[in-house]
């Protein structure tokens, strides 16, 4: 096929796919059900080998269609489906129309040393139990926290414009929703991330997914071997360089007539810019394909063997650092939290920070925003991976709608049922701080709060009531610390359970007779 | 359409409760048989029915909804919507009681009659989930959000002792009538909620009243001159304990009961009494009362007692 249309076809569908997964990011109105999201996410590759390989979810079938694709037909999902693609595309296509000589397109070497040291450091660690480069280095999940840090405050912006103009006319079905930031350090991966791709992709199209994406990497060692790919039509070409130039991946040796096809994304520019129908995609002609059989390359296998062989034996010195933060042994009225608390579902820290990449989806779907990333809490390599923090919500008692999100299988879908009686840490009360104590005045916000009234109130000092937590009832869901008034330290916080327990059902009995004369 | 139905409604509710019953609106009531004004009863007592029904029984005491609405009126109507739980649950106001109210506003010649709260539990899934939100969309009225601070406003509590200004919601401010309808329940931190504990939430920063004698700022709040023209409460699943969220149903106590009063603190008195408590023993009703702001002797009040 040599038809021009397939680039429309992939420029048209590419930003319906765009638009999909922006939408995905921003939906703060909470308008895509929690169906919606497992099958708009099925085909991310990332998301979907791990919830198939490390959460055991059978269904999860997403990436297995991705290299069947991908042996049938090239690195299509680059071009159509990897939402970090097609945004690089949009940049790069800005770049060209701000001033074309920012973009340098046009043949160049491939990194290979890096692309494939990127990759066997990825894969290496997953095999050791570990997600921690695929954390940085997903394209989804990088894709994910670009939209949470930076195009959601965005949109909330405007919303909150438009909240603001049509509230004066009395029209409040757009209404106004604060834009609450998260902590600092949240925003260093993201911005680094923006600052790379944007201008990478800005001045270079592709470059980052041939140079860094581990995604990009593997598909690019079956593409090679693709039954469909680009072909050059070797009488026809004039060799005029029109196809390199508008090559986002640089990997058109037009003067050599040949493709590399390990970093082809199929985007098809140089099929609509061959003024002699010499470039053309279609099945792989025999003749070619020995042709493209180059001599092995020794440097590379060699260096690829030695990699993995270096590995092997570090894997053992990586796997004895624990992921979970160690403990901190004092006990003060600072809120000190022994653990992070990982959402209901998880089953726990470790379990949670070795499944989840920290695309950031379950922040935003969040409808308490109790989901923040988080930043050193559950040590450097699960830089933000979410976590429940109470100070800026808490956990909505019926909902579960971040176990529906989650792509990785970090959060696996709960029952509301069963999420009630899943312990993710306990209430811990400080005396010292609490209001009822320190001022002899009534509060009880806390146990106000609470939906199992672990948290109760018990006599204190006259007719005083004072907080106790009944810890076997209590499924650490964070309103109590999230309504306490007391600063800066708080008199009641949630201390993680680092592997998830089960609570407790809350007894109750039955009340005394109801009256059916007025009192009074 | 609406109106019409509300007739047609109003007409089997009517005909259930019998000669107490209006179907001809507050005029009728006037008109027909002599009924003392709102003024002369401290307090309107109904028990025994559902909460719709009680309600078209009780403002008919008052002489009808048009006593505290006039015709093109703004009516802020606000109930407890505090938690993310179904109505079975008791845990926020009725959604049938303030539909119903809703339809008396318009009946009395209501503009428009507004709905919200600022909820403990998302607001959303407050709004959804106690089903008021779709009470209040059949009745014609219209929720509005609570959930930004944008939407408050800073006012000055003359002769507050702990509260001196506070945030409040701006349709508190906007509107020409307001009439607050609460919940009876137990409350962890107040014992008790109702009139006085329902302003609330319709304030910004609730945590400032807990860290600030919590009992003390309810009362303060009520010093507030935009008071509430008439509170209705809603005592007909009362939660006994374990509030104000609830754990389970078996927390309820099916009081089948309604009160209306112009006297807040005369209304949480009987709420008190209600839940087996003394008024006095509720530390913001005594304050309130204390303070002048209403009465809690339920003895020396005027009590309009009903029975269906």
């Amino acid at each position: 096929m040599k038809s021009s249309a397939l680039k429309h076809i992939r420029t048209v569908f590419a930003s319906l796919v765009l638009l999909l997964f922006v939408f995905l990011f921003v939906d703060f109105r909470g308008v895509l059900g929690d169906k919606a999201f497992g099958p708009i996410l099925h085909l991310q590759f990332v998301p979907s080998f791990l919830k198939f390989v490390i959460a055991g979810v059978a269904a999860s079938t997403g990436f297995i269609i991705v290299l069947v694709l991908t042996l049938l037909t090239g690195r299509t999902y680059c071009s159509f489906l990897c939402p970090l693609g097609i945004l690089q595309d949009v940049i790069s296509r800005a770049g060209g129309l701000v001033k074309r000589r920012f973009r340098k397109y046009g043949y160049k070497k491939p990194y290979t040393i890096l692309r494939y040291f990127i990759l066997v450091i990825t894969a290496a660690l997953l095999a050791i139990g570990g997600v921690y480069v695929l954390t940085i280095l997903d394209p989804y999940s990088t894709f994910g926290r670009l939209m949470t840090c930076f195009v959601q405050p965005v949109v909330l912006l405007i919303n909150n414009l438009f909240a603001g103009i049509l509230g004066k006319f009395g029209i409040y079905s757009v209404y106004h929703v604060d834009i609450k930031p998260y902590e600092l350090a949240a925003y260093i991966v993201p911005a680094a991330f923006l600052l790379l791709i944007g201008l990478l992709a800005f001045r270079y199209g592709r470059l980052y997914c041939n140079s860094v994406c581990p995604v990009g990497t593997l598909l690019g060692l079956l593409s090679r071997v693709s039954l469909f790919r680009i072909r050059f039509d070797e009488d026809k070409c004039t060799r005029c360089g029109r196809c390199a130039m508008v090559c986002k991946s640089s990997c058109i040796d037009f003067l050599n007539k040949s493709v590399d096809l390990s970093r082809c994304v199929n985007c098809f520019n140089c099929v609509d810019a061959c003024r002699g129908n010499s470039m053309s995609y279609g099945l792989v002609r025999l003749k070619r394909q020995q042709k493209d059989s180059d001599e092995p390359d020794s440097s590379r296998r060699g260096f690829i063997a030695g990699s993995l062989a270096l590995l092997a034996g570090g894997s053992q010195l990586l796997k004895a650092q624990d992921t979970t933060p160690s403990p901190a042994k004092e006990s003060t009225v600072r809120e000190d939290r022994l653990y992070p608390v990982s959402p209901p579902g998880s089953s726990g820290i470790e379990m949670f920070t070795s499944r989840c990449t920290a695309c950031t989806l379950c922040v935003n779907a969040c409808p308490t925003n109790v989901l923040q990333p988080s930043t050193s809490q559950y040590g450097f390599a699960g830089i933000m991976q979410p976590r429940m923090d109470f100070h800026s919500g808490f956990c909505n008692y019926d909902c579960t709608r971040c176990s529906e999100v989650c792509p990785t299988g970090a959060i696996m879908p709960l029952m509301p049922e069963a999420k009630k009686l899943t312990q993710i840490g306990k209430a811990v009360f400080i005396k010292e701080n609490c209001i009822v104590n320190t001022e002899k005045t009534a509060c009880g916000a806390c146990s106000e709060h609470c939906p199992t009234k672990a948290c109760h109130m018990v006599p204190f000092e006259g007719s005083l009531l004072i907080p106790e937590i009944r810890d076997e009832i209590c499924i650490g869901c964070g309103a109590c610390e999230y309504a306490c008034p007391t600063r800066p330290f708080r008199a009641v916080f949630v201390d993680g359970n680092p592997i998830h327990e089960a609570a407790s059902r809350p007894e109750t009995e039955e009340l005394k007779e109801v009256p059916t004369e007025f009192p009074f | 359409m609406k109106r019409r139905s509300f007739l047609r409604n109003s007409l089997g509710a009517g005909l259930a409760a019998g000669a107490f019953m209006s179907f001809g609106g507050y005029k009728n009531a006037f008109a027909g048989k002599p009924l003392p004004s709102g003024t002369d009863y401290d307090l309107i007592a109904v028990m025994g029915g559902e909460p719709a029904a009680m309600f078209d029984m009780g403002i008919q005491a008052l002489g009808g909804m048009g006593t505290f609405v006039k015709k093109g009126q703004k009516v802020l109507v606000k109930p407890n919507i505090g938690w993310d739980v179904v109505p079975e649950k008791g845990g926020n106001t009725n959604p049938a009681l303030v539909k119903r109210i809703i339809e008396h506003c318009y009946r009395a010649g209501a503009k428009e009659v507004l709905v919200f709260d600022n909820t403990c539990d998302n607001w959303i899934k407050c709004y959804k989930n106690s089903g008021i939100e779709q009470a209040v969309r059949d009745a014609g009225a219209k929720m509005v959000p609570s959930n930004s601070e944008s939407y408050y406003q800073e006012v000055t509590i003359p002769n507050g002792k702990k509260l001196t200004k506070v945030k409040v919601h701006e349709l508190v401010l906007s509107s020409d009538v307001f009439i607050n309808v609460p919940i009876l329940k137990h409350h962890s931190s107040a014992l008790m909620t109702g009139a006085l504990k329902n302003m609330m939430g319709v304030v910004w920063d609730r945590s400032y009243w807990h860290r600030n004698h919590l009992n003390q700022c309810i009362a303060d709040y009520a010093l507030f001159s935009k008071k509430p023209n008439l509170n209705v409460m809603d005592a007909y699943n009362v939660m006994m304990r374990n509030g104000p969220r609830g754990v389970s149903v078996a927390d309820l106590s099916n009081m089948k009961s309604l009160m209306l009063s112009t006297d807040w603190v005369a209304i949480d008195a009987a709420g008190a009494k209600l839940m087996g408590r003394e008024p006095s023993s509720i530390e913001h009703i005594k304050l309130a009362a204390g303070m002048g702001i209403g009465k809690m002797d339920l003895a020396a009040m005027n009590i309009h007692r009903m029975k269906m």
